[in-house]
């Protein structure tokens, strides 16, 4: 049942998150915060022109936000500015429309799960929020609210 | 006391007392619901829902403004809540009991009325750590525009006002104390009443927020010598949207209307409005007439049950509550007073409280995670968010024996 959400490769990042460190030379960051749980978040982009060159972040939060980042930052590296943005759209319309999952997705179609827990797609949408507010280039705290 | 305690929790027939509460029989996910979150807010028995079908049925009209028969039934129905509130809180007077919508009304009405006519630039109000926020905010905006300034009880590790602190904060320029009665992150039990007296000495009010008191023990607000108290009827068993504010007569009578309309007038001119008299001053507009006829069969029902046999009881379950929380390796509580009503706050090392509140969802249980509208209690403790199980007299020792395996679960889950 509950395996449904927490499934073996977010209980994976949860434990072991990857690109979980603060980044000296980004050019682009921002912080999310999730007033519900108390769940913060610090994003790190590297841009080389429109691509992503790097991603990281740090920050503590339950598991499926840390998955969420974790799993996001690696599926960023090498995506144009564009690509990075329309990820996220779909990120989304997965977790909250009954929309088929499609292939393109890659790893992150482990979150689909979450559609059954309407009380954590915020949880999963943080990191990606974040994400927005760093690539549209707007410096303040982004809440989930 | 403790063996006189448990003498008076033995006799206590939790299994008839379920009965009475519809809500308690169903599955989550296919599994019997747990509600350990009643200091949120209480389950409600049939007595209470019976109440207001009843009024909304046969009674069903305005109060205070009809020669009709259903309007003097309504009208009547909903007084006598008002002399069910003043016994169950031990007021003097029954016009000493305001219906508001519910804790949160009751302090923001005190701080408005009483708080801008009372406190001038340079005043302070005194305030305590473990504040729900409705007992924090309403101070904060007072003091910004009044210019006054708000301090702070500070805490210790188990979460206990230290007193000696206190006393160092009060001076003659303390206009107000408001202190919680019993703390909703934390479960602590103040010591109100020398709370109250430390007030009285240095010429200040208090103001008690008994939101989480009022459904667990014996309320006196005459014992106490409280200014002000304030509970909500969803925590004591009754409806949302409800609740009582108890003040004293000079206080009430010196104090400003809180909101102008219909019901808290005399009379009524383009020139000049005179106002009515206590309690009815403070209730402008058509009250939540159902809510109110339904507190009163709470009150009812809890007093026929009896406050001290709640507590009684509640405090067996507390008891072995804890101690099986205890034996969860990497479980730390959070709030461990001495004096303590029936909430377990706790964290689990390297486990997030929020995936701790799903996966117990998923087995039927009930909890709440979160901060507790006490960010600053979260703040204190370095931890950003706990799990809460809020006991109340329906629960079982069995429904803790299902918490803990539940949490054995969780841990399985993310070890
Ligand atoms: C200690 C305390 N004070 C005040 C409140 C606010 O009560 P209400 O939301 O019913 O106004 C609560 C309820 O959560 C509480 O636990």
């Amino acid at each position: 049942m509950v395996d449904d959400l927490y499934q073996e490769t977010i209980l994976d990042h949860t434990k072991h998150p990857r690109n979980c460190h603060a980044m000296a030379d980004a050019t682009r960051s921002a912080e999310g915060y999730n007033p519900l749980c108390g769940d913060k978040l610090k994003l790190f982009i590297k841009m080389e022109g429109d691509v992503v060159k790097d991603a990281s972040f740090l920050g503590s939060g339950c598991a499926i936000s840390t998955a969420s980042a974790s799993l996001m930052t690696e599926s960023l590296k090498g995506k144009t500015r564009d690509e990075a943005l329309k990820l996220l759209e779909k990120f989304h319309d997965l977790l909250t429309t009954d929309s088929p999952v499609t292939k393109d997705m890659g790893k992150l179609v482990v979150f689909c799960g979450v559609r059954d827990y309407p009380a954590r797609v915020k949880c999963a949408t943080l990191a990606w929020h974040t994400l927005k507010t760093a690539l549209n280039g707007t410096p303040e705290t982004v809440t989930t609210e | 006391m403790s063996t006189v305690r448990s003498e008076i929790a033995a006799g206590f027939d939790v299994q008839k007392v379920r009965e009475d509460f519809p809500v308690l029989k169903q599955t989550i996910h296919g599994m019997p619901l747990v509600y350990l979150d009643s200091a949120a807010t209480a389950q409600k028995p049939f007595a209470v829902i019976d109440a207001i079908r009843k009024f909304h049925e046969v009674d069903c009209a305005n109060i205070h403004r009809g020669v009709h028969e259903l309007s003097q039934r309504s009208t009547a129905a909903y007084e006598e809540t008002r002399s069910k509130a003043r016994r169950f809180l031990n007021a003097r007077f029954t016009n000493e009991l305001i219906f508001v919508r519910g804790t949160t009304e009751g302090i923001n009405l005190v701080s408005s009325s009483w708080g801008r006519h009372n406190v001038k630039t340079g005043d302070e109000i005194v305030i305590s750590a473990m504040e729900h926020h409705s007992n924090i905010v309403p101070w904060q905006m007072l003091c910004e525009e009044q210019g006054a300034k708000l301090r702070v009880i500070p805490m210790n590790d188990r979460g206990e006002l230290i007193l000696e602190e206190y006393q160092k904060l009060l001076n003659p320029r303390t206009r107000m104390v408001a202190v919680t009665h019993v703390s909703n992150a934390l479960g602590t039990i103040n010591p109100v009443r020398q709370i109250i007296e430390m007030a009285h000495q240095a010429g200040a009010l208090a103001l008690i927020d008994g939101a989480q008191a009022a459904p667990h023990m014996k309320v006196d607000v005459q014992a106490l010598d409280a200014d002000f108290y304030a509970i909500s009827g969803h925590k004591v068993v009754g409806p949302t949207g409800i609740g009582i504010l108890y003040g004293k007569t000079a206080l009430l009578n010196a104090m400003p209307p809180y909101q102008g309309g219909g019901d808290m007038i005399k009379t009524v001119t383009f020139e000049k409005t005179t106002y009515a008299d206590l309690p009815y001053k403070f209730e402008a507009g058509t009250p939540n007439i159902a809510g109110g006829i339904g507190l009163g069969a709470a009150f009812d029902y809890l007093t026929h049950l009896g406050l001290d046999q709640i507590a009684a009881y509640e405090h067996e379950l507390l008891l072995y509550g804890t101690e099986a929380l205890l034996r969860i390796p990497g479980l730390r509580i959070i709030g461990t007073a001495r004096e303590k009503a029936a909430v377990l706050s706790f964290v689990i090392e390297g486990i997030h409280p929020h995936d701790i509140g799903t996966v117990l969802d998923r087995q039927g249980i009930a909890v709440r995670t979160g901060h507790h509208c006490a960010q600053p209690v979260m703040d204190w403790f370095h931890v950003p968010a706990t799990t809460r199980a809020s006991l109340a007299f329906y629960n079982t020792t069995a429904e803790i024996d299902a918490l803990t395996a539940g949490l054995k679960k969780v841990k399985e889950i993310f070890s």
